[in-house]
This record gives structure tokens, C-alpha cells and sequence, in this order.
């Protein structure tokens, strides 16, 4: 089973920095959610782990070991991360074919991972000709071709119809039943929820929370309920007497926090209102991640 | 193949695959043939009247070996473009983040790409060399002049030397690829080098002098001679010479690609 640790990792541009003292564990078997805005060093971090960029400070290490100094790196390591990484004039096969060699990987790969991508019928053509969502894919292919345990994605749903993101999500939940660890970066809150089992949310290159997605959803707050009725002055009253935090939603609608649908439902039922709409609803992933980076920035004001 | 491992020959077959497989890398070599024995065709068709009216002094400076490889002004830039290229297209597409991921030890990457274009630009070089010698020769034979044979004093030291000229171009173009990571810088300082230096090396204060006799298109190219330049006695030495600087320049080449963040 095979980690990416990172410790103390920084790194500083000049006066900037871009990421700083981020730690955290990518865990096998597990989709790890990388998250942050743009520009919060998301990228950077990625290139530090692949040895591509060098750290002021700290280390990244893929199974205990430093990635220049893996033996045959792409039997340990696949990456996706640019998709336009391809030259446009050379052909998918030999793309894939000159990687391989260059690992002493059997040429076959070539061949296996371009019909894993569902990119067989494309071996020949030049990568110039490609769509966005099949360059992504040629890109994936060649993550794949040493068969490696961990997995390392950065945006890999930018730009793509929803065909395609469908398609990266599934195969990214498929590698890591697979038992590999992967490290998926995004900007959007609302991929994540739908991929990942464990999140890594960072903001101007710190680190704000190394949280399990549940435990990140639950963080955002309970639930809200959305009630709509005909009398809605009236049966709010009576939900702020039984406890209840009630606002005005849309419509004249009303919604509750404190109470669950079910005893909104009986209370509404012991004092016989109308009710036309009954809607629990559950905190976006967006309001979960709002409420934690409020909270870490606090903490972090607080203690500097 | 054996267990998987990174190796020096391994990467040399992995650019060789990238390099044959690029149209770029065949247009390139057709160019620098089309373009190299027509610019010969050319200035070979006119020599001969050159010659019916040269004085008794010019004509002892004839050297028909010399001017059947005069291509090899313009025959260097187009095989520096490609040099160039082998490294500017990785940064160009961002293909190098790749390949730098399956080859985190860099220096044995770049040693990989030096070595496989270095093979090709020599086999090249030397191909037009003794193409553009045979076809010159063959024109002048044709006007009645002078000409040179393959066994003559000189011609194929000539010959050959211009092969390996050329070959060290490519590779200094390599190390302008992979210091300036872009192929419009690159082949602007290539052009200066080749072209801009030399015309202008006249005005260059005095100790400056010194250094053009082992300039590209200056005292390197004497080896190209047969009838020896009064101004560079041992043509061999300024192309060593060249070789030096070229060296110098990959040197630098290797230390900034370990370095720097891709």
C-alpha cells in the first residue's frame, strides 16, 4: 500500500508564497479530494510531490521515497496533469510507446491502457486532432501505463461535457476500489462531493482542513427545512414556540432550522395547518466549505 | 525487455521514437536537402563564368571543393531549427512536465536527447556535405572548369569537417533550446550567432578579435577549404575551437535543466 506523505511542504516565489508548511496524507483505496480556489497552490503542491518543481522548503515523499529517486517512477506514480501534455503532431500510440520504453515497460502497455481509455480506435491518429475530452483521456492512459498505485490528478474535469466529467468521475472511483491511492485537485466544491472520500482543502497555500467528506458535510451544519403553507405568519409562530429558527425563504415560504421534517410534520398536524411543501434539505457542499474556511480563518487569526 | 528499470538506452530509444515519429523531424531533414543542393545548384551554375573571367592570381585561389559546400550557411540554420526544436516543443506543448515525470533524473534525459540528435545531425551533415561536393563538382565539370575528386589534396578532410559543423550546430541549438525553453528566443540567438556576429565582428574592439577565429561562419568554417586562408593556418583547430564554446554552452544547458521548476 503505497501513501503520498507530505510534510512542512513550502515553497516560495521571491517575496510570495505560494504554498506554506501544508502537510497531509494521500491514503490508499481512497479518492482524495484536493481542494482549494484557484491560486490557492493546488498545482504547485502537485508539481512539488512529482519532482517537478523544487520545495524551499519540507518534503513530499510517494511511499517513503522522494519521487527522483523511484526507480521506475511511472510504475509507481501516474499523473494527469495538463491535458494538452501531448505534442499535436505525434501519434497517440507512439506517445504512449515512447513512455513505456523509456520505464523498460513491456510495449504492450501501449496498446492495454489505449484500450482501457476507450482510445483503440484513435492508436494511429495524430493527438493535434484530438478533442479536449480525448486528449484527457490520452492523458489518463498514460498515467496508467506503469500500473501504478497511486494516482495523481490535478482539474481533471476542466473544460469537459458532461459526458466526460461522468466518465473521469467513474474511472477515478473505480482506480481507487482498485486499492490506489488518488489525489484529485478541483476548484469546484460541487465535483468533489460526488468523488471524493476524503478532502484536503487548502487556501493561499495553507492548509484549512484534512477532514473525511461526512465529517465535511456535517461541519457545514444541520439541515434546513423548507415549509410552505398557506398561513405562514401564523405557523411560523408556532415553530418559534416549539424551538425552532425560522427565516422567510422564496415565495413566502418559510425556512426552518432546529426541528426535522418529521416533527415539523406532526406539529403541523396537531394544530391543523395546511401544508403544500415539506422539503428537507441538506447544506451544499458550497455552505459546508464556507463555514469551514470561515472558521479556520478565525482560528488562524486568532493563534498568529 | 527485461525488468523495468530506467536506462540510459532506454531513453535513447524513447526520443528516438519521439523524434521519428514528428512530420516536423522528416519536413525539417527534406528542407535542409531541397534547400541545401538548390542554393548548390545555383551558385554552381554561375561558377564557371566566375571562373573564364578571373585573373591568373584568382584563379590560383580556385577551390572548387570550397565553393561546392558554400551551402553551409544557410544549411546551418535550418538543421539549428532543428535542434532547437527537439527540446522547445516539450516546453511548447507542456509535454516536458510528462516526460520529466517518467524521467525524474534529468541529466540522463537531456544526455538521451543530445546523443539521438547529435546521431541524426551528423548522418545528415555529412549527407549533404557529400551530396552538395558530388553535385557541385559535377556542375563544374559540365562548364568545362576545374574541379575537385573525392581523392584530391584536402577534399575530403573539407568534406567531412563540414559534416561535423554542422553537427556541432545542432548541438549548440539544442543547449539554446533548453537554456531559453522557447523557439523564437532560441533561433533569434542562433541567427545572431551565425549570422549577426560574424557580419558585424569588424567593428569588435581588438580583443575581441580573437574570439571570431573560432566563430560559427568564421574561423570554424575555414575547415571547409581546401586552399588554405593565410588568417587560419590549422582549420581544424578553430573548429575545435567551436567545439570548445559549444560545449560550454550544453554545459550551462545541463545545469539550468536540473535546476529549474518546470
Amino acid at each position: 500500500m503505497t501513501t503520498i506523505d507530505v510534510r512542512g511542504l513550502t515553497k516560495r516565489y521571491g517575496p510570495d508564497t505560494v504554498v506554506d508548511d501544508l502537510s497531509f496524507t494521500v491514503a490508499p483505496g481512497q479518492v482524495t479530494g484536493f481542494l482549494g480556489p484557484n491560486g490557492a497552490g493546488k498545482s504547485t503542491t502537485m508539481k512539488m510531490i512529482m519532482g517537478l518543481a523544487a520545495p524551499t522548503r519540507g518534503s513530499a515523499t510517494i511511499g517513503g521515497r522522494r519521487y527522483r529517486d523511484l526507480p521506475v517512477p511511472l510504475a509507481e506514480v501516474g499523473a494527469l496533469l495538463d491535458a494538452g501534455a501531448v505534442h499535436g503532431d505525434r501519434k497517440a500510440y507512439d506517445h504512449l510507446l515512447a513512455l513505456a520504453v523509456s520505464n523498460g515497460l513491456p510495449r504492450r502497455r501501449a496498446g492495454e491502457v489505449l484500450a482501457r481509455t476507450g482510445l483503440e480506435g484513435v492508436a494511429g491518429k495524430r493527438a493535434g486532432g484530438f478533442s479536449l475530452g480525448m486528449r484527457q483521456r490520452l492523458g489518463i492512459a498514460a498515467a496508467l501505463l506503469g500500473d501504478p498505485a497511486v494516482l495523481i490528478f490535478d482539474e481533471p474535469v476542466n473544460g469537459l461535457d458532461p459526458e466526460g466529467i461522468r466518465w473521469i468521475r467513474d474511472f477515478m472511483r473505480s482506480l481507487a476500489r482498485e486499492g490506489r491511492a488518488v489525489l484529485v485537485s478541483s476548484h469546484l466544491m460541487s465535483e468533489m462531493a460526488q468523488t471524493a472520500d476524503h478532502l484536503v482543502v487548502i487556501g493561499r497555500g495553507r492548509l484549512i482542513a484534512d477532514i473525511g467528506m461526512s465529517e465535511f458535510l456535517r461541519a457545514g451544519g444541520e439541515g434546513t427545512v423548507l415549509v410552505r403553507t398557506p398561513e405562514p405568519g401564523a405557523f411560523a409562530r408556532r415553530l418559534t414556540s416549539a424551538g425552532a429558527t425560522v427565516r422567510g425563504g422564496p415565495e413566502s415560504s418559510l425556512v426552518v432550522s432546529g426541528l426535522t421534517s418529521g416533527e415539523i410534520g406532526k406539529l403541523a398536524a396537531y394544530h391543523g395547518v395546511e401544508l403544500s411543501e415539506l422539503t428537507p434539505q441538506r447544506p451544499s457542499l458550497e455552505d459546508a466549505f464556507m463555514e469551514l474556511t470561515k472558521d479556520s480563518v478565525e482560528y488562524q487569526g486568532a493563534s498568529a | 525487455m527485461s525488468s523495468p528499470k530506467v536506462t540510459f538506452g532506454r531513453l535513447l530509444l524513447a526520443e528516438w521514437i519521439k523524434l521519428r515519429g514528428l512530420r516536423s523531424t522528416w519536413y525539417t531533414l527534406a528542407c535542409l536537402f531541397a534547400v541545401g543542393l538548390g542554393i548548390t545548384f545555383l551558385t554552381m551554375s554561375s561558377a564557371g563564368a566566375d571562373y573564364a573571367s578571373a585573373t591568373a592570381a584568382e584563379r590560383q585561389e580556385w577551390d572548387p571543393t570550397g565553393l561546392s559546400l558554400t551551402t553551409y550557411i544557410v544549411a546551418q540554420l535550418i538543421i539549428g531549427v532543428a535542434g532547437i526544436l527537439v527540446v522547445t516543443s516539450e516546453y511548447a506543448t507542456g509535454l516536458m512536465r510528462t516526460t520529466l515525470a517518467a524521467t525524474p533524473r534529468r541529466h540522463l534525459l537531456l544526455a538521451a536527447k543530445v546523443v539521438v540528435a547529435a546521431a541524426v545531425a551528423v548522418v545528415a551533415g555529412q549527407a549533404l556535405m557529400f551530396a552538395s561536393f558530388f553535385l557541385g563538382q559535377a556542375l563544374l565539370a559540365g562548364q568545362g572548369v576545374p574541379y575537385a575528386r573525392p581523392g584530391g589534396e584536402g577534399v575530403l578532410s573539407a568534406v567531412a569537417g563540414g559534416g561535423l559543423y554542422l553537427a556541432a550546430i545542432a548541438l549548440l541549438s539544442i543547449g539554446l533550446g533548453t537554456i531559453m525553453r522557447a523557439t523564437a528566443g532560441a533561433l533569434a540567438t542562433l541567427v545572431g550567432i551565425v549570422f549577426l556576429v560574424p557580419a558585424v565582428a569588424g567593428i569588435f574592439p581588438s580583443w575581441l578579435q580573437g574570439l571570431v577565429t573560432f566563430w560559427p561562419t568564421r574561423g570554424a568554417a575555414a575547415v571547409l577549404a581546401t586552399v588554405p586562408d593565410p588568417a587560419y593556418p590549422h582549420p581544424w583547430l578553430n573548429l575545435g575551437g567551436m567545439c570548445l564554446g559549444v560545449a560550454a554552452v550544453l554545459a550551462a544547458a545541463f545545469v539550468v535543466f536540473r535546476r529549474r521548476d518546470v
